[in-house]
């Protein structure tokens, strides 16, 4: 117990802290954020922001049960050009059960100082993560929605300790953002092959200038764009031949109290692939909080 | 213990940093064509007005929702924003000084940057006189 919750009563530490981040000023946000599920973009957190976000996904594939896998995301700005981010993830399927399927640790690094045509990121990742995750946050190697149904049970028994490198490539142009992402991903504890994937993805606000009067669902809050990913096989086994592939519309609605709703409905392209993946999303930035921890504001 | 000395030290960069931000050296990186680049937007009351909430959204917790600066980030009303030229506040709006804790904001649509040096220039009228 800290000293926030004895002066609250008996509530852990962590959820007094979430309390006073829920009931602090309202948080104002940065609307730089393109409205991508998959794809990563140059924008990285803003120094000493916090970051919340629940992102939500559900399908019904054809021969499987239905599912919802829900991911929380904790992203924090530690400087202008370094953003590490954690992620826990669980599922819950339909005649089946609800399990907690792992956690991730990511890293991002904007190595060059100013803005060009063409802005690299480095992304690096290490995930605990048992096969029973149906998050999709990114697709690599050979994979089919078949092996979901395979139940809960067997599947989280194999879980997967893996390092995942991305290089993220992204553009912006006349208020389009255009990005791309090369996956490689090796699991580090069994002999197995260096998987590869991507994601490319394209969006731009409604409006590219804000209105002089706040407001909620002017044009300039919401954003739509398309996301496009999918595996791309093995070291030994490379190219589309038996791999997953998505595309879909995006849109996103940044409201001016600090949340942005997001949304995309995501189309199988392939036999492998489940028919839709429905992901829709919530986030909430809670700005400087390092702030807090600072004697003179 | 060991953890908290840590937090401190961690704490005294980032200041130091956001100290050495405001020291205006970023001036000097400007390319002289982005320095003489003109705001399409200068002086209009509307822009002024979305730049202002712009700022409020996106600025105002580092640099104060007066501009006076804030927990040793620099102040946004000060003689050598004055001095600066649309241009240059543009400039270090879509690149930032990233080494030194101001992020950028390319992802922002450049209309919208505009705004915000509209709103800029409206709290630092030009000075008379050259680039610093």
């Amino acid at each position: 117990m800290c000293s926030i919750s004895r002066r609250l009563g008996p509530l852990p530490c962590w959820l007094a802290l979430a309390l006073i981040a829920l009931c602090a000023e309202p948080a104002l946000h940065a609307q730089q954020e393109p409205p991508y599920f998959v794809t990563y973009s140059s924008v990285l957190e803003e120094p000493g922001n916090l970051e919340i976000e629940n992102q939500n996904i559900a399908a019904a594939p054809k021969n499987a049960n239905a599912f919802f896998a829900p991911t929380v995301e904790f992203e924090y700005g530690v400087t202008a050009w370094w953003t590490t981010e954690a992620y826990l993830q669980g599922e819950a399927t339909q005649h089946d059960s609800t399990v907690f399927t792992g956690f991730r640790f990511e890293n991002r690094f904007r190595p060059l100082p100013r803005e060009y045509w063409v802005n690299p990121v480095l992304y690096v990742e290490y995930e605990d993560v048992s096969d029973a995750d149906k998050s999709f946050l990114e697709i690599t190697g050979n994979t089919s929605i078949t092996t979901l149904q395979v139940s809960n049970a067997l599947l989280r028994k194999e879980v997967e300790h893996s390092v995942e490198g991305k290089l993220i490539l992204s553009s912006n142009a006349k208020g389009w953002n255009f990005s791309e992402n090369i996956i490689g991903e090796k699991d580090v504890n069994e002999n197995s092959p260096w998987e590869f994937g991507y994601a490319v993805a394209a969006a731009r606000p409604l409006s590219l200038r804000a209105s002089s009067h706040a407001c909620t669902l002017c044009l300039q809050n919401f954003a739509a764009g398309a996301e496009l990913f999918g595996g791309l096989g093995t070291r030994y086994n490379f190219g589309l031949k038996q791999t997953e592939q998505y595309a879909g519309p995006t849109f996103a609605l940044n409201a001016p109290n600090g949340f942005t709703y997001k949304f995309s409905p995501e189309f199988g392209l392939n036999d492998n692939a489940a028919g839709v993946l429905w992901r829709f999303g919530v986030s909430y930035e809670i700005q400087q909080v390092r702030d807090w921890f600072r004697r003179s504001r | 213990m060991k953890a908290r000395r840590l937090a401190w030290f961690a704490l005294l960069g980032a200041s130091t940093l956001a100290f050495a931000a405001a020291d205006g050296s970023w001036l000097r990186k400007v390319p002289a064509a982005e320095h003489a680049r003109v705001n399409p937007v200068a002086g209009q009351p509307d822009a002024i007005a979305a730049g202002h909430n712009l700022y409020h959204d996106n600025c105002a917790r580092c640099h104060g929702a007066d501009a006076q600066g804030k927990s040793g980030r620099p102040a946004l009303r000060s003689p050598r924003l004055s001095a600066a030229s649309d241009g240059d506040l543009a400039w270090i709006l879509r690149n930032g000084v990233v080494f030194k804790g101001m992020p950028r904001w390319a992802g922002l649509p450049e209309q919208e940057r505009w705004q915000i040096v509209a709103f800029l220039r409206s709290l630092n009228p030009p000075a008379s006189g050259d680039r610093p």
